[in-house]
């Protein structure tokens, strides 16, 4: 049963400029991401796994429109998100929101934890009252585990995998469709982790949530993904249904990945 | 098996504005020659702060406390320490001896790797000079000539190709893998029979960190070294080590064979983190519930209490010992009886 297409991207590339020496002026463009297409039907949940530096983040920075891709066109409930003005653009853009990696560089020190999670609101719906401000950022904060105190504290008196709750949190505020996580477990223990990762299958499960997960970890994508993607330098070398991809893998780049994840015995 | 390291009760204490906090708290372990020992944890839980004592390396103002001693390469089998001293033909107390002694088994004897590559090197000086430097501090004496043949042949044994090209590149110029090979070059240069790894791989791609794992097994048989292998990885764990100590909150709570270890712990919190692992399967994972405790707030008895689904009264009276599963095996519990 095929589903409705929330997302699409359509030969993505983005290059930036590296410097060829410390001794030349010349510089050339490096590829971070090739000519990337692929859809995501509303409501999977698309794991994007491949090593340091293949492009993950180019990629999630660019569908969030955070960078500008060279070339390439993206489709976001099928209108033009890269053409999207004024307006038009207002609406999608809090229909999609990003998890950061580090927990810690991506909230602001000097906000309360009330202000950190409620902002998204102030800005995208700013015809709430105070009061409908403050119950909604409570009720956000209590689906993410955290107690309706956290309001009034600041996020060093967090622990790591707290404030990735926090950050999880503030990406859910506006109730998008579409949750981009890149890396959201890897700053984290493992008893911390397995937190993070069962909260984002239960608030994908009550909000009915689109999510893209990132990882470099190909055993935190097969807890969640139900299709794989993965990505070497740049490109899409395999992707498909996660037990396909996991289970049979094609590419000679995932079998090498699969291969080299140290097993703990069963 | 001949003992490479002896551990007997070290606990370190560092001064904090609140008092003193014992990141390392009466940690037992013995090192047999040739054995690897994976010492695994969750953040805070000692690791590092375990290690750099052994090196005499804690930070300005730690003090400690028990015996480590370790059986010297340099020397033949004399009485073992064992009439009093801090060092004697044969063995050494890495925590009684003085600084200068420490420098000079320090790269020889015992050495250490780090999970960042980068901040262990100089920047600004190239690789080969680096790698003849930690030779240079053992032999003074040695000529220039045979200074750097031995640092190449280092660099060689690290399994880095071309190696006399790397001699003449600086740390940046050089991948994460690359100079974590360097960095295990540096630490085997002088010979010594005890390596700690403090999370090497951790910053690596897993296909990188598999070619590293390899190395160091490679060299663990060539050289007949005695390994420390700190992770938080259990795979990693499951694949380089023979046995494995669990850390929490300053304390080992189960030690044991890796595999018997994995396949049947016997303490709550070993059990908790392998049902936390991800694996590639896709089984639930059941989280831990709650955090890791603070050096400066543990519970009075079982540090793990407050998170054990177990849990009963007895817990909470006083800390548990180590009980000895079978006489391999051991886990800090009130259910191990
Ligand atoms: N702002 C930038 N300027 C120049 N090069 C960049 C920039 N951002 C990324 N790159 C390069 O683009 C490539 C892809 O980087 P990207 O951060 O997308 O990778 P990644 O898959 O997210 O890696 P990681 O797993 O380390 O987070 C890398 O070679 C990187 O060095
Ligand atoms: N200089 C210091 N002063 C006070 N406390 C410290 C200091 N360095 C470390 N600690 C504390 O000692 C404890 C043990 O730290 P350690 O670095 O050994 O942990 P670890 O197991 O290596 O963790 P990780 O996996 O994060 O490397 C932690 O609670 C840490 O906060
Ligand atoms: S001693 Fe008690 S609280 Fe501690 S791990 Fe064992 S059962 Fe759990
Ligand atoms: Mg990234
Ligand atoms: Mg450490």
């Amino acid at each position: 049963m095929p589903g409705e297409i929330l997302l699409e991207a359509r030969a993505l590339s983005k290059s930036y400029s590296v410097s060829t020496g410390a001794f030349t002026q010349s510089a050339r463009r490096a590829l971070a991401v090739d000519g990337v297409s692929f859809a995501l039907e509303r409501g999977e949940t698309l794991g994007i796994v491949g090593e340091s530096g293949c492009g993950k983040t180019t990629l999630a920075r660019m569908l969030m429109r955070l960078i500008e891709p060279d070339s390439g066109e993206i489709l976001f409930r099928g209108e033009d998100w890269l053409g999207a003005r004024g307006a038009k653009l207002r609406s999608l853009r809090r229909r999609m929101q990003m998890v950061f990696q580090d927990p810690i560089a991506s909230l602001n020190p000097r906000l309360r934890v009330g202000s950190i999670v409620g902002e998204p609101l102030a800005i995208h719906e700013p015809q709430l009252s105070g009061e409908e401000r403050v119950a909604r950022t409570a009720e956000i904060l209590e689906a993410v585990g955290l107690g309706r105190d956290a309001v009034t504290r600041y996020p060093h008196e967090f622990s790591g995998g707290q404030r990735q709750r926090i950050g999880i949190a503030r990406a859910l505020i506006l109730r998008p469709e579409l949750v981009i996580a890149d890396e959201p477990v890897s700053a984290l223990d493992v008893s911390v982790g397995a937190q993070i990762l069962e909260l984002l299958a239960r608030l994908q499960r009550e909000f009915s949530l689109t999510l893209m997960l990132i990882s470099h970890s190909l055993p935190v994508v097969a807890q969640l993904a139900s299709r794989v993607a993965v990505l070497q330098t740049g490109r899409i070398v395999e992707i498909g249904a996660a037990e396909q991809v996991l289970g049979a893998p094609q590419h000679p780049y995932t079998q090498a990945l699969l291969a080299a994840v140290p097993e703990i015995p069963e | 098996m001949a003992t490479s390291l002896e551990v007997r009760g070290l606990t370190v204490e560092l001064p904090t504005p609140g008092g003193w906090v014992r990141p390392v708290n009466e940690v037992s372990f013995t090192l047999g020659e040739g054995e690897t020992l994976g010492i695994v944890g969750e953040s805070g839980s000692g690791k590092t702060m375990l290690s750099l004592a052994l090196m005499g390396l804690e930070p300005h103002g730690a003090r400690h406390a028990g015996e480590a001693w370790l059986s010297l390469r340099g020397a033949g089998n004399g009485d073992g320490g064992k009439n009093g001293g801090a060092r004697n033909a044969a063995r050494a107390n890495l925590l009684t001896i003085s600084q200068n002694e420490m420098r000079a088994l320090r790269g020889r004897e015992i050495a250490m790797i780090f999970q960042e590559p980068m901040t262990a090197l100089n920047p600004v000086l190239r690789i080969g000079a680096q790698v003849e430097e930690a030779i240079r501090v053992h032999e003074p004496r040695a000529a220039e000539s045979e200074i750097q043949r031995r640092a190449l042949q280092a660099l060689q044994r690290a399994a880095l190709s071309d190696p006399a090209r790397r001699a003449r590149q600086y740390p940046h110029q050089l991948s994460g893998g690359l100079r974590q090979r360097v960095m295990i070059a540096m630490a085997l240069a002088a010979g010594p029979g005890v390596l700690i790894a403090d999370e090497p791989t951790t910053a690596l791609d897993v296909t990188v960190q598999k070619q590293i794992l390899e190395l160091l097994a490679k060299l663990r048989r060539e050289l007949q070294l005695s390994m420390l292998f700190i992770t938080h990885d259990l795979g990693v764990v499951a694949q380089v080590a023979g046995r494995i100590a669990v850390m929490y909150a300053g304390r080992i709570v189960e030690e044991g064979p890796v595999a018997e270890v994995l396949r049947a712990p016997r303490h709550p919190y070993t059990e908790g983190l392998l049902r936390a692992a991800p694996r590639l399967t896709r089984e639930k994972l059941v989280p831990i519930p709650g955090t890791v405790p603070s050096l400066d707030a543990l519970p009075p008895g079982c540090a793990f209490a407050p998170r054990c689904p177990h849990r009963v009264a007895e817990c909470d009276a006083a800390a548990p010992e180590l009980r000895a599963v079978n006489k391999n095996h051991e886990a800090r519990c009130i259910l191990v009886r």
